[in-house]
């Protein structure tokens, strides 16, 4: 049963220098909040996973937490590039950054097999490309019809952190709205945290809403707009100008730990954004 | 229309495309605006797919992201990126892929991973998205791109998507693939572009339709209801 604890407390318990920590939610519901609280604890050389880095990756990467980097996408959505995420890949800084890269179906098929506690995924794909020669992907034959695959191999996080709309009392919490890959992510990883909206006495199941027992969630914590600039479908708004804003905040080296260090680092430990 | 814009024309050319499909796979930019207008001006009932796991999206304004809360709310149905892949897309169910790139070659392959050496690169993009797994699993790409030789490359930098496109929309014409050996022709200029100026903007030998034509020029109703869509 996942208890209920402050943000501060839980990222303190959960997250470790050296960890491989995936903070998931596609476009929608992206845990701000915790990523920032890691920042704040200062953990360094994490491996960390997301289908799509977004701004918050930007930041922790931009902020020196990461030695490496799991991943699909890493742009700006409608906006370009994310530049922390270039600097520490074109330049070092502010340290070298591997990466290790796939195609959302290789990501999210990954993350499947790690819920399902399986060695590996199959899918149709990569086929052709340069990704064959630069990630993990393997070729396999199905045993039935021999037809050839593309094979990749399982996802499973030290710890995985979501944003939800709300939780009970017992942790179990629902989201709704696009619900990306976040159920596979919290099954996949070893330890997990979510962060939600609120809390609420009884959850009641929405047509469409994602329902993850808090018997498969090790800690719970309120952190209300937790997921701006993006949003929680229902609740808050993605905060698009931000987004754009960002293309400039992030250019500039000083200009970013400027924003870094009034909005994340001068916050209160545990606070939102 | 003298005050038409090239992006305009190359839009709208995008959209006429979606006039017999039922369902366009869209990725972010320009197609996505092409594709929310053909619901408009030529398939109303045109089912829109974005990889955020939105099915059915009827969005009235041009989204930022393909996550934004407008797509999911107005979606027949909202699904996990798992079932986005694995039901929808690698069966086959969604007819045509919409996908824009920085590098096209002249077979239509695609790169947007890397400008440079892959482990020392001059310019980091973003990666592949979901674009290698749409691609093969649409029956019909279409690749939507700005024409100039940074873009046209005689040789990609990175293949990031082998994407066998029926066509390429740019910003001066229409590139199709021979069907004889697929290397891309190009088949129509828009009003006013000469197909020697569409060459200057080609990183290789471009080859030109004997049967070239001339794009039917956007008329007032396409361009209203695309204006008024970017106003939105």
């Amino acid at each position: 049963m996942a208890e209920i604890v402050g943000l501060h407390e839980a990222v303190a318990e959960l997250v470790h220098d050296g960890d491989s920590v995936a903070m998931e939610g596609f476009t929608h519901l992206i845990p701000f909040a915790a990523g920032h609280e890691v920042i704040r604890q200062g953990r360094r050389d994490l491996d960390l996973i997301r289908m799509t880095p977004d701004l918050l990756y930007d930041q922790l990467i931009g902020m020196g937490c990461a030695r490496r980097l799991v991943f699909s996408y890493g742009g700006n959505p409608g906006v370009g590039s994310l530049h922390r995420f270039r600097d520490a890949i074109e330049h070092g800084w502010p340290v070298p950054l591997e990466i290790e890269e796939h195609s959302h179906a290789g990501m999210a098929n990954r993350y499947a097999a790690g819920a399902a506690a399986l060695p590996f995924a199959i899918l149709r794909g990569y086929a052709g490309t340069d990704l064959v020669r630069h990630t993990q992907v393997a070729s396999i034959t199905c045993p039935f019809t021999g037809e050839e695959l593309a094979a990749v191999p399982a996802l499973n996080p030290d710890v995985t952190i979501v944003h939800a709309q709300e939780a009970d009392r017992s942790g179990s919490v629902q989201l709704w709205g696009i619900p990306g890959v976040q159920k596979e992510a919290i099954l996949a990883g070893k330890r997990s945290l979510v962060t939600v909206e609120r809390l609420v006495d009884v959850i009641e199941p929405r047509p469409g809403g994602v329902v993850i027992p808090g018997w498969v969630i090790d800690a719970v914590a309120v952190a209300p707009g937790g997921a701006a600039p993006s949003y929680a479908h229902g609740l808050t708004e993605r905060d698009n100008d931000f987004y754009k804003a960002w293309d400039t905040i992030s250019r500039d080296r000083d200009t970013f730990a400027a924003w870094m260090d009034e909005h994340v680092l001068g916050a209160p430990a545990g606070a939102g954004a | 229309m003298s005050d038409v814009t090239a992006g305009e024309v190359q839009t709208i050319v995008a959209a006429r495309l979606l006039r017999d499909a039922r369902s366009c796979f869209i990725g972010v930019g320009r197609p996505s605006t092409a594709a929310i207008l053909a619901r408009e001006i030529v398939n109303p009932d045109l089912v829109l797919v974005y990889e955020s796991g939105t099915i059915g999206a009827k969005p009235q304004r041009i989204p930022l992201s393909i996550g934004d809360g407008e797509l999911a709310a107005t979606a027949d149905l909202v699904v996990p990126v798992v079932e986005m892949f694995n039901y929808w897309i690698q069966p086959g169910r969604i007819d045509v892929a919409f996908l824009g790139a920085a590098q096209v070659d002249r077979r239509g392959h695609l790169n947007s991973t890397v400008i440079g050496d892959y482990a020392h690169p001059r310019t980091r993009l973003p990666g592949a998205g979901g674009a290698p797994e749409i691609a093969t699993g649409c029956d019909r790409t279409i690749v939507i791109a700005p024409h100039s030789p940074r873009t046209f490359v005689a040789q990609l930098d990175f293949l990031t998507t082998r994407a066998a496109p029926e066509a390429v929309i740019t910003d001066l014409g229409v590139l199709e693939p021979d069907p004889d050996d697929g290397e891309l022709v190009l088949v129509q200029v828009h009003p006013g572009v000469e197909p020697d100026a569409v060459q200057d903007e080609t990183g290789w030998d471009l080859r030109i339709s004997p049967r070239l034509g001339t794009t039917p020029p956007p008329t007032e109703a396409e361009l209203a209801a695309l204006r008024a869509l970017v106003a939105r």
